[in-house]
């Protein structure tokens, strides 16, 4: 017994920041972002806190499932950009969803949606559950030195959401740390004591571009490869390619590298940046609801990121 | 061996005769920017078995041959 997704929903904030709004505070251009990132725009919150996008995500989710929030069994939400240490993120969304199941985070960064599935699945493998509510929601701007060109054109605030019910979707998965803080880190600062002799980090994301995008691309195609094969499935039967959104030079040095056609692959990082553990339920929203899935279709996923961490699975939708 | 195998990759990449690049060549002047490095270091990973790390910025050709080469006489 895994699970299936039932319905999933997503949400952004109305403020969509394009590149030449960027350009006007930063030394940087469209041209350069565009070619280096594949980014045209991103939404960033005002008003809005992580947990109204993680909300209004999942309400969405519920809604496409045709769930009600008692069915709940388990809300799990991926973040590293949540409002409170605690209460955790999936509170939140239970209280204010008017749900009373138990409620978690997961955090590992941008590969959190995956991570997320493979705890789900262990809930549903041992029965515990019947319905679960899963939610990757970031508010990647308030983690952003935004005086720093080289990361926060890169990233995105949203929230995207699925709700999984017993079923066999899920064939097989891969997940992968490499612990380590020198390639991607984002230190928190809150709280020093006064009797802290510790230095104080600068407090907003790094990231060492180069490393990133090579454990990034090389993920991506081992970790493919390997699921792919554990599901017993050829390249060539894979219906859809669902990447993490960190960088469109990523997901295009990955192609290069994968024996799967082209149109399979999916992206909108063009219109929403990298949005972190929140960028896969995005896309599965979107061409969910473009009506692009087909009951009974293989996906294979893959999402990698700070950690550093890396997650593939086979989906059968 | 470095310099010839970096070149014919790095004439691949950009789409350019091999002859114009040279040790001197600056990335900046080939249009190569820092994630087509890698990229293109990654392909000469495969070709010699070999991990390298892109720990220090280079400017041109000749210097990302010697970052290469410190690192496989290691």
């Amino acid at each position: 017994m895994s699970f299936q997704i039932l319905g999933t929903g997503s949400y952004v904030p109305p403020r969509a920041v394009t590149n030449d709004e960027l350009s006007e505070f930063l030394d940087t251009s469209d041209e350069w972002i565009t070619r280096r990132i594949g980014v045209k725009q991103r939404y960033i919150c005002t008003t809005e806190s992580t947990a109204d996008l993680a909300l209004e995500a999942a309400a969405r989710a519920m809604e496409n499932a045709g769930v009600e929030p008692q069915e709940l069994d388990m809300i799990l939400c991926a973040t590293i950009s949540g409002d409170d240490a605690t209460p955790a993120l999936a509170c939140m969304v239970q209280k204010r969803l008017g749900a009373s199941c138990p409620a978690m985070d997961i955090n590992s960064a941008c590969s959190a949606f995956i991570f997320m599935l493979d705890t789900a699945a262990g809930f549903f493998a041992r029965k515990k559950v019947k319905k679960m509510l899963v939610v990757g929601a970031e508010r990647m701007s308030r983690l952003l030195d935004w005086s720093d060109r080289s990361t926060c054109v890169i990233f995105g605030d949203g929230a995207g959401a699925a709700v999984l019910g017993e079923g066999e979707g899920y064939l097989a998965s891969r997940l992968l740390t490499k612990g380590g803080d020198d390639v991607i880190r984002c230190p928190q600062t809150n709280g020093a004591s006064p009797f802290c002799q510790r230095p104080q980090p600068h407090p907003f994301v790094f990231m060492n571009g180069q490393e990133t995008y090579k454990f990034a691309v090389q993920s991506i195609c081992k970790d493919l490869k390997d699921v792919i094969g554990e599901a017993g499935f050829t390249p060539q039967q894979i219906d859809h390619v669902v990447l993490h959104q960190a960088n469109l030079r990523i997901i295009q040095a990955a192609k290069k590298r994968l024996n799967i056609p082209e149109e399979k692959y999916w992206t909108n990082i063009q219109k929403y940046g990298n949005t972190s553990s929140a960028s896969i339920p995005i896309v599965l929203d979107e061409m969910n609801r473009q009506g692009r899935l087909k009951r009974g279709q293989i996906l294979a996923m893959c999402a990698f990121g700070g950690g550093l961490s890396s997650g593939a699975c086979i989906l059968q939708w | 061996m470095v310099f010839q195998k970096l070149a014919k990759k790095l004439a691949e990449h950009i789409g350019c005769e091999e002859s114009a690049i040279t040790r001197e060549s600056t990335l900046e002047s080939l249009g190569i920017d820092s994630l087509d490095v890698v990229e293109v270091v990654m392909e000469l990973e495969d070709e010699l078995e070999t991990q390298l790390e892109m720990d220090q910025k280079v400017n041109t050709v000749g210097e990302l041959v010697e970052l290469i080469e410190a690192q496989m006489s290691k």
